[in-house]
């Protein structure tokens, strides 16, 4: 299914025409278009070398180590380290992608392999939705129930059963990494579940009717067949929601309490590198501040970037292998 | 990667367990019981959805009136505010991003879809998926860095700049796959019968792939019209009627966030309004997209 104007047959019948004008015409043409797919590439590496220009008053006066490694976050004796948020964002990432796989992957499952025809066409919309709402929106409903539902049951409960382990001291204020985690894994599922879907699908129905017709169960064929065929695809899938939880602004800000701190208690407040940028952009009054926020977002941007290319490069390699 | 090797062991197994009398009734109970597991799964996602669309409509249906859509913000305490600045602004600062999000995702996804083994097709792509990755926030901190700064002010054009670069991947990539799908013989008609290979494009590919575009149009969009993480310190706020375009403006998922975080009873009231036309208007866009496009395009493909 490709289409070149290189190919041998297009250049022969421009070639046939015989008008040197036309040739000249597909020229630009292709030159115009190339134009703008070289604009997008630009607006990218413009995007990079900004955020890196714009960071370096901060980076350079902390040093970029140092800034990574320095717990203290101090705009008004202008001290800057980015850990709380580095760990935050990676506390709320991983905990809300350890809620939001098994649901997701057993939702994909469910969509691509369990259910009737017309159940997937009426759920896979559903989930679409899921993901079309806007973050604020989720940030609105977590601050109102999702806040007050955690501090008056879900906190005391953890807090009465798990108090025992570090995890779970403290008060429950109903905002804090947990509840940003929650909010986070009702977020991401939505992409889990569509990419796990696709993959899910493209498992070669002969190796399930095979196993079907020896007599295995449904478990045995998806354990067997399915879940391995797909597994780098899902893997891809998981990564990929992981990069929307690292970059997730607005919900996160509203529920995780916006304290720059390092906590080893889920129950606490924490911050994120994306919340803070979304918080103090604004208040920034003088050069470092500012630089230091931006530095914090072109870190972002560097992690986001390569955990996107790992998941690129799982998902295609399993749609390269079918 | 079809393991062909671990294909045989399983059958091998199974053969094998059926020989030793495995339980057959107790693989039967394990195979049902997850199968209950995944669509129980389905119900926990599911569930939230319902619980927040629910929620909203709840909170918001009764503060949704003709003063909200018409009326700017009152001050506090006094009753009658609304958040019509707001809706005209968003559209306006997604009107600019379309301006530029449009064009450069429509054209450049062209380039990609004609010319897909081209190193720089198989490079932009990449960008692109790394654009579409990034998050949201990234792009306004990009965008006050270019535009904000050099003109030490908030502008509805930073806003909808940053807005519209968030456009363009996803513009890019349907237009890229959708001219993918578009049969070659068409186009070798079309050139046999002596069109050039520009205008073979312009009116045959691109006529018979309207639907799809239309619909990757749409959904940046959709994707856009919630966005709130970039706008917070581009487009920033303004409590007035505003179209200029080098001046704050306020928008719908701005004020929102800043009702919500307020600790007005009254403020909160609104930013449920508010999020209720937000959520409908998303919902409209996205239904327009499934009911006029979505099936041509499935046919077409």
């Amino acid at each position: 299914m490709e289409y070149n104007v290189e190919t041998p047959i297009v250049r022969k019948s421009i070639n046939i025409m015989g008008d040197g004008r036309a040739v000249t015409m597909d020229k630009a043409f292709k030159a115009f278009v190339g134009f703008f797919a070289v604009a997008t590439v630009f607006i990218v590496v413009l995007l990079g070398i900004r955020l890196y220009l714009s960071s370096r008053i901060a980076l350079f006066d902390m040093g970029f180590w140092n800034f990574i490694k320095s717990s203290t976050w101090d705009p008004v004796s202008g001290v800057f380290g980015a850990l709380p948020f580095i760990y935050g964002t990676a506390i709320t990432s991983v905990l809300s992608l350890l809620i939001a796989t098994p649901l997701g992957v057993g939702t994909a499952i469910f969509l691509a392999d369990l259910s009737p025809r017309w159940l997937s066409q009426i759920l896979q919309p559903l989930m679409e939705l899921l993901a079309g709402v806007p973050s604020v929106i989720y940030g609105l409903w977590g601050i109102f129930v999702l806040s007050p539902l955690m501090a008056n049951y879900v906190e005391p409960f953890l807090m009465a059963r798990f108090g025992f382990l570090p995890l779970f001291r403290g008060y429950p204020l109903g905002i804090g990494l947990i509840t940003a985690s929650i909010i986070l894994s009702i977020m991401i599922v939505p992409f889990i579940i569509s990419v796990s879907t696709e993959v899910l699908r493209t498992v070669p129905t002969s190796l399930k009717e095979g196993m079907y017709a020896l007599g295995a169960t449904r478990w045995e064929v998806m354990k067997k067949i399915s879940l391995p065929f797909a597994r780098s695809g899902i893997f891809g899938s998981i990564i990929l929601a992981l990069a929307r939880a690292l970059g997730e602004t607005m919900a996160v800000t509203m529920v995780i309490g916006n304290t720059p701190q390092i906590s080893l208690s889920l129950l606490d407040p924490g911050y994120t590198m994306a919340a803070v940028i979304a918080n103090e952009f604004t208040e920034a009054t003088y050069d470092k501040y500012l630089s230091a926020l931006i530095a914090v977002g072109f870190i972002l941007f560097l992690i986001t970037l390569l955990v996107n290319a790992v998941a690129r490069w799982l998902i295609w390699r399993t749609g390269k292998s079918q | 990667m079809v393991d062909l090797e671990n294909w045989k062991k399983s059958v091998t197994m199974i053969v094998w367990f059926k020989g030793e009398g495995f339980s057959y009734w107790r693989r039967k109970i394990t195979s049902g019981f997850f199968t209950a597991v995944f669509s129980l799964s389905v119900v926990v996602v599911l569930l939230p959805l319902a619980f927040i669309l629910g929620y909203l409509v709840y909170k918001g249906a009764s503060s949704v009136n003709l003063n909200f859509f018409l009326h700017r913000p009152a001050p506090v305490g006094e009753p009658g505010g609304g958040m019509g600045n707001a809706i005209v602004g968003s559209f306006y600062v997604v009107g600019i991003a379309s301006i530029i999000g449009i064009p450069i995702g429509l054209l450049g996804g062209i380039f990609l879809g004609e010319f897909p083994h081209s190193k720089l097709s198989t490079l932009t792509r990449f960008v692109a998926d790394v654009l579409n990755g990034t998050p949201s926030i990234v792009m306004g901190v990009f965008a006050y860095t270019i535009i904000v700064l050099p003109m030490k002010s908030f502008s509805a054009l930073a806003g909808g700049f940053a807005l519209g670069i968030m456009m363009i991947p996803i513009i890019l990539r349907t237009t890229d796959e959708i001219l993918q799908t578009v049969p070659i013989s068409l186009r070798e008609a079309s050139l046999a019968l002596g069109v050039p290979y520009w205008r073979t494009v312009l009116s045959v590919v691109l006529r018979s792939a309207k639907s799809g575009i239309v619909t990757g149009i749409l959904l940046s969009v959709a994707r856009i019209l919630g966005e709130t993480a970039p706008l917070l310190f581009t487009s920033f706020n303004n409590a007035f009627f505003s179209y200029k375009l080098f001046e704050p403006i306020s928008t719908l998922p701005v004020q929102i966030f800043n009702y919500a975080i307020s600790p007005y009873e009254d403020w909160h009231r609104q930013a449920w309004a508010g999020a209720l036309v937000l959520v409908g208007v998303i919902l409209c866009v996205n239904l327009i997209v499934r009911v006029f496009f979505r099936q041509k395009f499935e046919q077409s493909s």
